[in-house]
């Protein structure tokens, strides 16, 4: 199978009633890295992602090694507020798999094997909507993973959980590294240390700096990468 | 009051005894008007949730043109039914006039803008909940719309009981198409309507308190399926 990455930004720009928001951005994103996309509130990191990911129209080119459509299914994305469907844990995290035409039996089953990974086992025939925001997160990540994907998109997957639930998160994301791509959009640079092995640093909506991570954290560049990496607020 | 009490009487007298007209009737308007509300749906629901994902040029158009169409008189698609199935009409061969299928025809055209109106609403605020999700999973149109059905189950439900509503009550249009042929196209309105022509008000009354009754029985029951799914389908 042709590798979907490398995903290759060239001027993408997301325009909005003519102002740009976001952009004009030229990325390489190669497979294998943990790329952790940083910068503060409103710095366009959801933005990016969301253009990477295609959910958003943009300007430029972003371009995949296969056709789009087909590059849709070889990725995921967990949204900064999870989405669930109306329906239970089991029938949220069989979904993907219903979709892309596996039987119901074995989305079931997989479903089941998914849910005992993620700790979602007592979960399974709650109705999703009724989930505490940890337990909500933790489902939509096991759900984006259910399928393996190549790829995938993760838009702050911690900011709702606490010390011990944020740990539970990055264990899933470190185990799922080892086979998918990951982008993760993260305020926690404690976090970003952690995981990342690139970075890309965002301000008003340009990279600003980007990296490898043990460089980046120890050495930036800018003197905005280091007033933000020292907790000051970056203008 | 007296008549008020001798509809009562009547009533219970019709239906302890399972009166053979009333009974009849009675078949006939639910058979009528759960044929129209199925067609309905069938054409409404979809029509909603389609409305919901599709962006395209005329889209607005068709909302406002189907919320337009609730307001159509049902007496005017009577006559335009009518008009349709007579014998110059473009489908008089058909041979349709004063048959029940005339009633169920008219009653698709009265019920369907309510229940794809109604379906659309609340697809509508399905979509803006799942937009982002499908999208990402890379749902196709058909599998988004299945979703929306499936998921917006309880509001849809809520669409085809307001063209229940609608339909079982309805008297002008099945007035026109179907005569209120005694035997052949009556039903519970039609027959309401002449007993009180002829100044028989506890009959009329009698056959009132049969409709309410019904009607308070089908979205009681169906109220009471959707409640006994929640509890055993999560
Ligand atoms: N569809 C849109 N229409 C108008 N403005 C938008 C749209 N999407 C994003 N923006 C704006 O673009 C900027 C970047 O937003 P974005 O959500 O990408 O930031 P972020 O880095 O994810 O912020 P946060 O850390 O708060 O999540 C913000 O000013 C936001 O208001
Ligand atoms: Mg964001």
């Amino acid at each position: 199978m042709v590798s979907l990455l490398p995903l290759r930004l060239e001027g993408a720009a997301l325009v909005r009633r003519g102002r740009t928001l976001v952009g004009p951005i030229d990325l390489d994103l190669p497979a294998g890295d943990v790329t952790a996309v940083i910068g503060p509130n409103g710095s366009g990191k959801t933005s990016l992602l969301r253009m990477m990911h295609g959910l958003q129209p943009a300007r430029g080119r972003i371009r995949w090694s296969v056709p789009e459509a087909e590059a849709r299914q070889r990725q995921a994305f967990v949204f900064q507020r999870p989405i669930v469907l109306r329906r239970s844990v089991a029938a949220n995290l069989a979904y993907p798999l219903r979709l892309r035409g596996v039987p119901r039996e074995e989305a079931r089953a997989r479903a089941d094997e998914q849910a005992r990974r993620f700790d979602l086992t007592t979960l399974l025939t709650q109705p999703a909507p009724s989930l505490s925001g940890g337990e909500l997160q933790r489902l939509a990540l096991a759900r984006a993973l259910i399928t393996e994907p190549e790829l995938l998109f993760a838009d702050e997957p911690c900011a709702a959980l606490d010390g011990r639930a944020t740990r539970a998160v990055e264990t899933h994301l470190a185990r799922a590294a080892s086979r998918t791509t990951l982008v993760l959009a993260t305020h926690d640079m404690g976090q970003a240390r952690r995981i990342a092995t690139r970075v890309i640093f965002l301000l008003h909506g340009r990279v600003h700096e980007t990296g490898p991570a043990d460089a980046f954290f120890s050495d930036p560049q800018t003197e905005a990468a280091r007033a933000f990496l020292r907790g000051d607020i970056v203008e | 009051m007296d008549d008020l009490l001798a509809g009562f009487a009547a009533a219970f007298r019709l239906i302890v005894t399972l009166d053979a007209e009333l009974i009849e009737i009675t078949l006939l308007s639910l058979r009528v008007t759960l044929t129209a509300v199925a067609i309905a749906c069938l054409i409404g629901l979809p029509l909603g949730a389609w409305l919901a994902v599709r962006r395209f040029r005329f889209r607005r158009t068709v909302i406002a043109t189907l919320n337009a169409l609730i307001g159509l008189p049902p007496v005017v698609v009577g006559l335009v039914v009518y008009l349709m199935l007579s014998r110059s009409g473009p489908f008089g061969v058909l041979d349709l006039l004063f048959t029940p299928t005339a009633m169920i025809v008219a009653q698709v055209v009265i019920v369907t803008p309510l229940v794809a109106s109604i379906a659309h609403q609340a697809m509508r605020e399905l979509w803006a909940e799942y937009h982002d999700l499908l999208i990402s999973m890379g749902a196709s149109r058909w599998q988004r719309m299945a979703t929306l059905i499936l998921d917006g189950r309880r509001a849809l439900l809520t669409a085809a009981l307001a063209g229940f509503g609608r339909a079982i009550g309805e008297v002008g249009a099945i007035m026109i198409v179907g005569g209120n042929i005694d035997g052949a196209t009556r039903v519970l309105t039609t027959a309401i309507a002449l007993e009180t022509g002829r100044g028989d008000f506890a009959l009329a009354l009698g056959l009132g308190i049969v409709l309410i009754a019904l009607a308070l029985i089908v979205s009681g029951a169906s109220h009471w399926a959707m409640r006994t799914e929640r509890h055993g389908r999560w």
